[in-house]
């Protein structure tokens, strides 16, 4: 390792985790964008609609025209407060926007309208759980402030080999994301978790997201740049002063989260465990490698001129406003995954499947359609989750629905149909035959119960494997099994298969 | 009817509607003088033609159908290059946005359009409306129609100049810290500053957001009235816009009474500074006012003082990021883009080529203001002064209606005389400024001429926060005392050109 | 108050983006220090139980509904743009970041 690469912050070779951690003590920030899932933008009535053509969902006001105005989109405020309220937060009952200017070609006016030292929400926690050697362990992560700003326009890097910024000729701008409302969530350092920095980092942001996504403010897809995270991480000798802190950006899963945090860790020891510094500094972090690298060096602090935005008049929500919005905050995801746990007698590793296969809401519904919980859990992580993974569509986008489930339990529980039946039910109604009792007429699913029926069947399976029906008559009734097989494939599927077995040995006259 | 463009708006719109002449007659001859005498004056970047001529044909239909009509329908007017009118040129007097179209009307221009005022065209200003005598026009000056060697006022002397020099019988400024007030003062016409948000922003290439405020200019108060009450009024798209109804100011002009109203003469606003000839004026005006029946009560503004050094702080600070939107990126001028050059680079050779002297040393200006270590020292430190220059008019409207003083230290000066020296410049605006800093309206009118130079003296009227009509009630009684002295306008003085 | 150097000059022009020429920055900087030093007045009264003012009309929640409404073409957006290139604005390399 060259001196040069270690004052540049940079090693060639990284310490592993346990030996990163084993010397430091982490502090770790987190700053998290959501852009808001309004209808309209922050300042004007354009489309926020995800994908559009360029520069067609553009006006004066988030082109930044001279002489056009910002009005506040009502929504985003009360998004912003639900936010706050479901943190925890303090509700600033007067606070102001102001500018912060700086030039760069993606921000129509080169000064974002955002929020500086009145926020709207401040002073709040969200509990987190991740899971240690000794059990699952709560941590609280503290949260500095909640506050109100404005996306940029997307850039594209043209001309050069890459694509990226870095070597490109010149940059193409797209200014229909430029004024869709954005929400930054800032945390206060959270220093203590030690070599657990990395999983409170992802159960933080993954807890943040399942409260955006329960209030219905955002999708928050970290993959499509709704939901954005920045992290802050310094490390210092346990009881030392807190290190020199770098900001990792571009952070755009869950997963790296966490494994941005272990390699910030891991880099960090690695500088100073070669006898060099930290120096203050924003990192890229790359996805394919695991590892970030240097960006801007922001040891000369940007000079950001905050002031009161004069354009836009105080925010000053009332009382009663935000108990109103208060009265519309649904149940937290923590308590929910609580109630149903114990409601539908599950451990935290099952539900945490329901809720990996989206089927949570689902299920809720069918449950609420009077189904009971496990064939309600059952249908949906089962036959429709494979059918829903096969196809690549998300579970509620297949075309059944709760009290479709309802009605199938019922033609069950009638003894008209058998699970094998019913997933052909189903498959029925992805494929668009029709409601329930549609698919089951026009595919003519019905179990067969007429004995007479099964009866003619059972003896033609019999004249057809003479061998096997002595050996059932001799006593090897596990045999059985070959004749019922070809009753169910001659009456294809359409009989209770236990009903077969007990005709069949009644007619042998065998007992079990 | 004689000479259409020596006529009042309120007597053009009237012999419009009774169809005594058309409204594209009345374009026309205001056409025509501006091709005749603007190229003494320059008062106009941009004259419209077809679209002012299409507009008054549009009256004309509208009265031959009978359909009822605004106030002013038909009357011609300038408009200040500052309001974005769509598809016209739209420079805010600067190089940086030579060529740009906007694509849309601000709500001033939506609002003349639905009264059917005929836009002439765009008015010569300073440079982003920074200056007390449109010498910062990046396309040239704009000369005072009584002494053409010397300056309109500014930062709207194009618009001022277009009423004195009977080229508009109507025009639109805005003023920020006397930009409509003190080109009145120095052409003989009437200019008002509207109380903040009284009229709608939105449209007006901003210079201090916090400042700024659209409003009317005429050659007589009724006129200026009319025009006010075409253009003011809540407008959901700007947010400072007061949501409340506007005094009736038409009104007010009618009625041109102050008997019985306290004029309270603001002390720190005369006196040592101002010249022989304007105290002179101000002074008999003052007693003509108490003739009339009011009563002049004298009234202290301590920390007017500090108001100079506030505004040129605040508004320096705002501008540097308003103006930062003119980077080349978008829209108007880029200089520098060889394929070589960054981004950053390119923006700034545009904005060093786009930008005269006097943007740039404001931007400068505001950029240090603004910067972290001196923000306390000096925005902060001025946003305390408007506190307590605004207690200080809320002291002053507990003795008094209204408040008074010479709209200017001075009557207009010689082009060229002030252009290199900043603090010279920005001291013309010393009785304006603390109006813009308290969000209040106010008004200048001509006075009369002062002996010394028989240039035009202004007075300023000030009334509180939202009672803008009594800038009328009082200017339009002050007016009339002064036409029944001298058997017309002011105006009527102005040399013919 | 200090008076401000041709560094601090320098810097502003960066932070602002203004290209000044060598000139420029020694003019600049002499009469931005004459404009202060008449403006430093103000640290005179201004004290700290003053509450500063940023808006002139006292006014709060001044609120838009979440509705859509129209904006302008597209054609319009690049209409004066001083680049243009598949239908978005062409801008210089940037060269600040990653």
């Amino acid at each position: 390792m060259s001196t040069q690469n270690m004052t540049n912050g940079e090693v060639d070779v990284y310490l592993d985790y346990d030996e990163a951690i084993s010397g430091y003590d982490p502090v770790i920030g987190l700053e998290t964008h959501v852009e808001l899932g309004t209808k309209s933008k922050m300042w004007c009535g354009c489309s926020t609609n995800f994908g559009a053509d360029s520069n067609t969902q553009v006006c004066p006001v988030c082109l930044g025209l001279p002489g056009s105005m910002p009005v506040v989109n009502r929504a985003a405020v009360e998004s912003t407060i639900r936010i706050g309220l479901a943190l925890n937060c303090t509700i600033a009952d007067w606070c102001r926007f102001a500018r912060k200017n700086y030039f760069y070609p993606d921000m129509p006016k080169d000064y974002q309208i955002s929020q500086y030292d009145e926020p709207l929400c401040f002073d709040g926690y969200l509990d987190v759980t991740v899971e240690t050697p000794d059990g699952p362990q709560v941590v609280r992560v503290e949260i500095e402030r909640v506050h109100m700003e404005e996306d940029t326009g997307k850039l594209t890097h043209a001309g050069g080999a890459t694509g990226r910024i870095h070597g490109a000729d010149y940059s193409l701008v797209d200014y229909n994301r430029a004024g869709i409302p954005l929400i930054e969530i800032v945390t206060k350092p959270v220093t203590g978790t030690g070599r657990l920095a990395p999983e409170v980092a992802r159960a933080y942001v993954t807890e943040l997201r399942n409260v955006i996504i329960a209030l219905g403010v955002s999708d928050a897809r970290m993959e499509e740049g709704s939901m954005r995270c920045d992290v802050n991480l310094s490390i210092a000798k346990p009881g030392a002063e807190w290190g020199t802190r770098s900001e990792t950006k571009n952070v755009n899963s869950l997963r790296s989260v966490e494994r941005a945090v272990r390699s910030e860790i891991e880099r960090q020891a690695s500088v100073l465990n070669n006898g060099g510094r930290i120096i203050q500094e924003t990192r890229h972090f790359h996805e394919d490698t695991g590892r970030s690298t240097s960006g801007r060096s922001k040891e000369q602090a940007e000079d950001y001129r905050y002031f009161p935005e004069p354009d836009l008049v105080p925010v000053a929500p009332s009382r009663e406003w935000v108990e109103e919005l208060r009265a519309t905050m649904p149940e937290m995801p923590a308590v929910k995954r609580a109630r149903l746990q114990a409601e539908w007698n599950i451990n935290e590793f099952e539900l945490q499947s329901l809720a990996n296969a989206g089927a949570i809401e689902l299920v809720e519904a069918t449950i609420a359609a009077g189904v009971d919980s496990a064939a309600a859990r059952k249908w949906w992580t089962g036959e429709l989750l494979r059918v829903a993974n096969d196809t690549g569509v998300e579970l509620e986008s297949l075309s059944v629905t709760p009290d479709d489930i309802k009605q199938v339990e019922a033609l069950i529980a009638a003894g008209s149909l058998n699970d094998k039946l019913a997933r052909q039910v189903f498959d029925g109604l992805i494929n668009g035959e029709g409601t329930v009792d549609e698919v089951v007429t026009k595919r003519g699913l019905a179990v067969v119960s007429d004995d007479g029926a099964l009866l003619a069947a059972i003896d033609e399976a019999l004249a057809a494997a003479p061998d096997v029906a002595e050996k059932i008559k001799s006593g090897k009734i596990q045999a059985a099994g070959a004749i019922v097989g070809a009753v169910m494939k001659t009456t294809r599927g359409q009989a209770d298969a236990a009903k077969v077995r007990t005709l069949l040995l009644e007619r042998l006259g065998v007992s079990e | 009817m004689n000479d259409l463009t020596r006529q009042s708006a309120a007597v053009l719109a009237d012999a419009i509607a009774s169809k005594e002449v058309t409204a594209v007659e009345v374009a026309q001859a205001h056409l025509d003088r501006i091709a005749a005498v603007d190229g003494k004056v320059h008062a106009f970047l941009h004259v419209t033609t077809d679209s002012a001529l299409e507009q008054a044909r549009a009256v004309d239909a509208k009265v031959a159908a009978g359909t009822p009509l605004g106030a002013l329908a038909g009357v011609p007017l300038g408009l200040k290059d500052v309001l974005a009118m769509k598809g016209e040129p739209t420079t805010a007097g600067s190089r940086i946005l030579e060529g740009w179209r906007p694509p849309y009307d601000s709500t001033v221009v939506a609002r003349l359009r639905a009264a059917d005022i005929v836009i002439l065209g765009k008015t010569n200003m300073d440079e982003f409306a920074m200056g007390s005598s449109t010498e910062h026009s990046a396309y040239g000056p704009t000369h005072n129609p009584w002494d053409l060697d010397r300056i309109p006022g500014g930062s709207g002397g194009g618009s001022a100049a277009a009423l004195a020099a009977f080229e508009a019988p109507l025009a639109i400024g805005t003023d920020t810290g006397g930009s409509i007030r003190q080109p009145a003062s120095v052409t003989g016409t009437v200019g008002v500053k509207p109380t903040y948000g009284g009229v709608s922003r939105y449209g007006q290439i901003a210079l201090a957001s916090s400042l700024d405020q659209p409003g009317p200019c005429a050659r007589s108060v009724l006129d200026t009235a009319l025009l006010h009450a075409a253009i003011a009024g809540h407008d959901p798209r700007d947010s400072t816009s007061i949501n409340a109804a506007v005094p009736d100011v038409v009104a007010a002009a009618k009625k041109a009474d102050v008997r019985g109203m306290r004029i309270g003469v603001v002390t720190e606003l005369m006196g040592e500074g101002y010249q022989s000839g304007v105290s002179q004026r101000y002074s008999e005006s003052l007693d003509i006012l108490r003739e009339l029946g009011a009563e002049i009560v004298e009234v202290s503004c301590p920390h007017f003082e500090y108001a100079l050094g506030a505004y040129y702080l605040i508004l320096p600070s705002e501008a540097s990021s308003n103006l930062a939107r003119f980077d080349g990126m978008r829209y108007g001028l880029r200089a520098g883009d060889d394929g070589k050059n960054s981004v950053e680079q390119v923006m700034a050779i545009t904005r060093e080529a786009g930008f005269g002297p006097e943007v740039k040393r404001r931007i400068m200006l505001g950029t240090y203001a603004l910067s972290s270590g001196y923000y306390d020292a000096y925005y902060g430190q001025a946003q305390k002064v408007r506190t307590l220059i605004t207690r200080d008019f809320n002291a002053a409207f507990e003795k008094a209606d209204v408040l008074v003083s010479p709209t200017a230290p001075t009557t207009a000066f010689k082009l060229g005389e002030k252009l290199d020296d900043p603090l010279a410049m920005y001291l013309n605006d010393v009785a304006t400024i603390p109006v813009n800093l308290a969000g209040i309206g106010a008004m200048s009118l001509p006075i009369g001429l002062a002996p010394e130079d028989g240039l035009p003296v202004g007075m300023q009227i000030m009334a509180p926060a939202m009672a803008d009509d009594r800038l009328y009630l009082a200017g339009g009684a002050l007016e009339a005392a002064l036409i029944d002295k001298w058997g017309h306008l002011l105006i009527e003085e102005a040399p013919s050109l | 108050m200090t008076s401000i150097t041709r560094p601090e000059v320098a810097h502003l022009a960066r932070l602002a983006r203004l290209d000044l020429a060598p000139e420029e920055l020694d003019h600049y900087a002499e009469q931005l220090d004459v404009i202060l030093q008449s403006v430093a007045r103000i640290s005179e009264v201004a004290a700290d139980d003053i509450p500063p003012m940023s808006h002139p009309i006292p006014m709060v929640n001044v609120f838009r509904d979440d509705v859509v409404t129209p904006g302008i073409t597209r054609e319009e957006a690049l209409g004066a743009a001083p680049a243009a290139e598949d239908d978005r604005f062409r801008v210089p390399r940037i060269l600040d970041e990653e």
